[in-house]
């Protein structure tokens, strides 16, 4: 009766080996590489950028393990670190500014396992030290901002139909039009149902006759979706500039992203430079005012008064110029006159001919270039947050126009490398469209990331050494199968966490200790099952049988429960609780499928065939 | 440990007297001082630094102090080496400023300073935490409610139920005296120790269930009584192998899973005790016997326990 059919011996030997394959990844340490990437400018890399790199390393006798090329990057593999931070400097001088170089590790996993799509297990953000935001668009600035466009065009409308003495002006979200009479607002309340028909329009008659226009529903949200794909899409573009292997850009909700940086050095400029909006504008300077009088309130018509860095105010034409959206490319470098840092920058062909005209004729007058920045600030005010966007527009550098400019040109005057870097990294991907707001953040330094590893792995270890050694004291042979099927149930455990590629987690490793504990009680109530049947004179062989049937219902009943519960904990759980679900629920798995067939068949193998025993080592 | 004959159901009264004063010394100090939010529910800012040698937190303090952050509160955490400041929003400074200004000032005062961990939550994420939090809990507690009342029976359910109610509450209830943090963690811990309680719980249900359709004579008591002695070996064993891995991660894995393995030490141990006391003790209370128990059978639930 204690016989399995050798079908069933197949299939627990194959998973068994299976399992041991796919586990095995994690055996292998990192590496140190180099991670070459285009910038977001470039479709793809350069067809000798490989050699490139690799002649470079040669001239400096740098050896390395491989250099491996996809088609947005190049990974160059160490030996160990000291080559590795040797090469950096090396191969970012010889690439050039193209190309974004970032020192990382990577899985040293063997390429036959890789080829079957063997890797470790995908580590969270707590163990592999890393940036998660998450980060909250700001929807009514954004609905603002697109109904800003509108005022414009209202106007115009206005103008064109020759409804006189129409006052277009935006409160929030909402436009207000102020008309003379009620026929001129009935005949605007038609036309521009007519003509726009994202539109949706309300006539007011409290104190004048009004118009009050705002975005339909539909319309409203498919400018929401569009503000978050677009702040999506520039996120990644900066990520990438960053030069970050393998960041998590996602949308949560329908108006927050979580960006998830693993493995970065410098947490702070990934902030930085995620939540900044910094943009630029040129505008002439307006050299014919009184500087003075503007500072006092009497700014003169056509201008606005600004501060440069260093205080000193200076009135600018309010007309743009140029803006940021036209510029394809910007490098930072060093200025060869002042030598400051300074930013080159290239623009597209319309704002290249844009500004070229526009500079034509102004030959000779002072240009100002101007950063502006919104930056989300909380206030608290009687007791409570308030959240206020904060403006910053600076003067950062004002020239001679010497020439007629054209679509590349340089600007200086910045504080630091640092900034010019930055400013040059924001320009290149481009402007989010509406701000957004840290509204979590959860960094891990890389050292508390390895010492989280080393803990959780300890307490597995010392957790599973205690079992093992109780198991085999209390049950004799029978432990041992027990303590034999705990250890291929961690196999499994990891093989199946690396082959889906579930994020580990340091609650996770939590999930495993506490399997490893709860795993054995499946085999205890099966083995004391049996000491009940052998207590009460039954045959050894008919207690083995009996013991594992009669435990069957209730490991099942309880490991059901025991899984409900996980589910929930995975399905409304966030971060850190999904980890712990998530290794908690395929470690019940494992651990019924070991328990019981795992034990069962090294049981039935052991003593299946002897006809008689006189006694279980139980 | 097959000879042991205890006679648990009749202490069930003290024990009933026990838990409720338990019980209700746990609700009155959640009503009195509440729980001590960590970061996760009460929203804030907290960085974690490390430093090369160990560190007063008076100096970590002043340091702190005299950039202007007079409110921070400085404590160990872990070790000597590693020092945790909180601070609450800050006028006219961004989130994502604040952890960065207070580094600066850290490292200008010693430059080796090692950024270990910066947690943010907003006030808003942090109510939405609590209020996520909750909800799993009570999904928890009704998926489980119906699937021990389908394999069991309703009084089996209202039973287990229970006392996985007042594993929770007792466990909040030492986080709660104590003042311990409370935090994400700590959440999932005590949604293991409802799993855990359970798991408990539906053994000693099973062997009652399978006892009073064995045994022909024989109270409701003594049934109960004896199917809580066959199972307490089991009980126990799994116990103990549970508490020696808890106290493996308590003491080794490190100060951030503290909470965790806190809560789950607890939660074993009420657990353990709720599943004879509790959760039998009730279904007796109601009144449960051998008639209760025989349609269950017919649906062929249980073909393992036929002769």
């Amino acid at each position: 009766m204690n016989r399995y059919p050798i079908w069933k011996y197949l299939v627990i030997a194959i998973v068994i080996l299976v399992g041991l394959v796919y586990a095995t990844p994690n055996l292998f340490g990192k590496d140190p590489v180099l991670h070459i990437s285009v910038s977001a400018r470039m479709d793809a890399i350069d067809v000798n950028a490989q050699a490139q790199a690799e002649t470079a390393l040669k001239a400096n006798n740098l050896s390395y393990k491989s250099i491996v090329p996809s088609k947005r990057s190049l990974t160059i593999r160490f030996r160990n670190v000291e080559d590795q931070i040797k090469a950096y400097d090396i191969v970012r001088q010889a690439m050039g500014s193209s190309y974004v170089v970032a020192q990382n590790l990577a899985p040293a996993t063997p390429n036959w396992l890789r080829g079957i799509g063997a890797l470790p297990m995908y580590l969270g953000l707590d163990l592999s030290g890393g940036v998660h935001l998450l980060m909250e668009v700001d929807m009514e600035a954004a609905i603002a901002t697109r109904m800003e466009q509108y005022v414009g065009d209202l106007r115009t409308t206005m103008r064109q139909e020759k409804i006189r003495g129409a006052r277009v002006s935006r409160e929030g979200p909402i436009l207000k039009i102020d008309f003379r009479d009620q026929l001129s607002r009935d005949q605007a309340y038609e036309i521009v149902a007519d003509q726009f028909r994202d539109l949706d329009l309300r006539s007011r008659d409290e104190g004048g006759y009004k118009l009050e226009v705002s975005f339909t529903e539909v319309a409203r949200r498919e400018e929401m979706r569009q503000a978050l794909q677009q702040n999506i899409t520039t996120l990644r573009k900066r990520v990438n500039e960053l030069g970050v292997r393998e960041p998590v850009i996602q949308q949560q909700g329908d108006r927050r992203i979580v960006v998830q940086v693993p493995g970065v050095q410098d947490p702070a400029q990934v902030k930085e430079i995620l939540s900044a909006t910094a943009t630029l504008e040129f505008r002439l300077a307006n050299e014919t005012g009184d500087v003075q009088a503007a500072t006092q309130g009497r700014v003169p018509v056509g201008a606005r008064l600004y501060y440069e860095r260093n205080g000193t105010p200076i009135l600018l034409n309010r007309r743009v110029m140029l803006t940021g959206d036209s510029i394809t490319d910007a490098k930072s470098g060093i200025d060869s006159q002042s030598g400051g840092s300074s930013v080159t920058i290239s623009l597209d062909g319309k704002g290249g001919r844009k500004f070229s005209r526009a500079t034509r004729d102004v030959v000779g007058r002072l240009l100002a270039v101007i950063y502006i920045e919104k930056k989300k600030i909380t206030h608290i005010r009687d007791g409570k947050e308030v959240k206020e966007t904060q403006l910053i527009e600076e003067v950062i550098n004002v020239a001679r126009i010497r020439e007629q400019l054209g679509s590349r040109f340089q600007i200086t005057g910045l504080d630091s490398s640092r900034e010019a870097r930055n400013l040059a990294l924001l320009l290149r991907a481009g402007a989010l469209r509406a701000p957004i707001e840290i509204i979590e953040e959860r960094t891990i330094g890389p050292s508390l990331g390895q010492d989280n590893i080393d803990q959780g792995f300890n307490s597995v270890l010392i957790g599973l050494i205690f079992v093992l050694a109780f198991m085999a004291f209390w049950y004799k042979a029978f432990g041992m199968i027990a303590n034999f099927a705990l250890a291929v149930n961690l196999v499994l455990l990891v093989a199946v966490l690396s082959l889906f590629q579930a994020t580990l987690t340091l609650p996770g490793i939590a999930g495993i200790v506490l399997t490893v504990g709860m795993a054995v009680d499946a085999n205890v109530l099966i083995f004391e099952r049996i000491r009940e049947e052998l207590g009460i004179g039954n045959s050894p062989q008919a207690s083995i049988s009996a013991g594992y049937d009669k435990a069957l219902s209730t490991i099942a009943d309880a490991n059901i429960t025991t899984l409900l519960a996980a589910l929930v904990l995975y399905g409304l759980g966030t971060g850190p609780i999904k980890g712990f679900a998530t290794t908690l629920s395929i470690g019940i798995i494992t651990s019924m499928f070991t328990a019981i067939m795992v034990t069962r068949a090294v049981v039935n193998l052991t003593y299946g065939r002897q006809s008689r025993i006189k006694k279980l080592s139980i | 440990m097959k000879n042991i004959n205890i006679n648990f159901m009749g202490k069930r009264k003290l024990a009933m007297n026990f838990s409720a004063l338990l019980i209700v010394v746990s609700i009155a100090s959640l009503f009195i001082q509440g729980l001590n939010l960590g970061l996760d529910f009460s929203g804030g800012s907290l960085i974690e630094v490390g430093y090369q040698q160990s560190v007063e937190t008076e100096g970590v303090r002043n340091t702190l102090s005299k950039a202007g952050y007079d409110e921070a509160i400085v404590t160990h955490f872990g070790s000597a080496k590693a020092v945790l400041i909180k601070v609450a929003p800050r006028e006219g400074l961004s989130n994502a400023d604040l952890s960065s200004d207070i580094l600066r000032a850290l490292r200008i005062a010693d430059s080796s300073v090692d950024m270990r961990r910066v947690e943010f939550v907003g006030p808003q994420v942090g109510e939405e935490l609590r209020e996520d939090g909750g909800m799993a809990m009570l999904f928890a507690i009704i998926g489980i409610l119906i699937y021990v009342a389908l394999r069991f029976e309703y009084r089996f359910a209202l039973g287990s139920v229970a006392a996985l109610l007042h594993d929770v509450i007792i466990t909040l209830g030492v986080f709660s005296v104590l003042q311990l943090d409370f935090d994400l963690t700590v959440l999932a811990a005590i949604l293991a120790v409802i799993g855990y309680s359970l798991n408990d719980t539906i053994v000693v249900f099973d062997r009652i269930r399978e006892n009073f359709r064995r045994v022909r004579n024989g109270s409701s008591e003594e049934v109960i009584n004896q199917s809580l002695n066959q199972t307490l070996s089991r009980t126990l064993m799994t116990s103990i192998t549970t508490m020696m891995v808890l106290v493996a991660l308590f003491f080794l894995g490190g100060a951030l899973i503290h909470g965790f393995a806190s809560a789950l030490i607890v939660g074993v141990v009420v657990g353990t005790y709720s599943s004879i006391y509790v959760a039998s003790a009730l279904v007796l209370a109601m009144g449960v016997s051998k008639a209760d128990l025989m349609p269950v059978e017919k649906e062929g639930a249980d073909i393992d326990d036929m002769p």
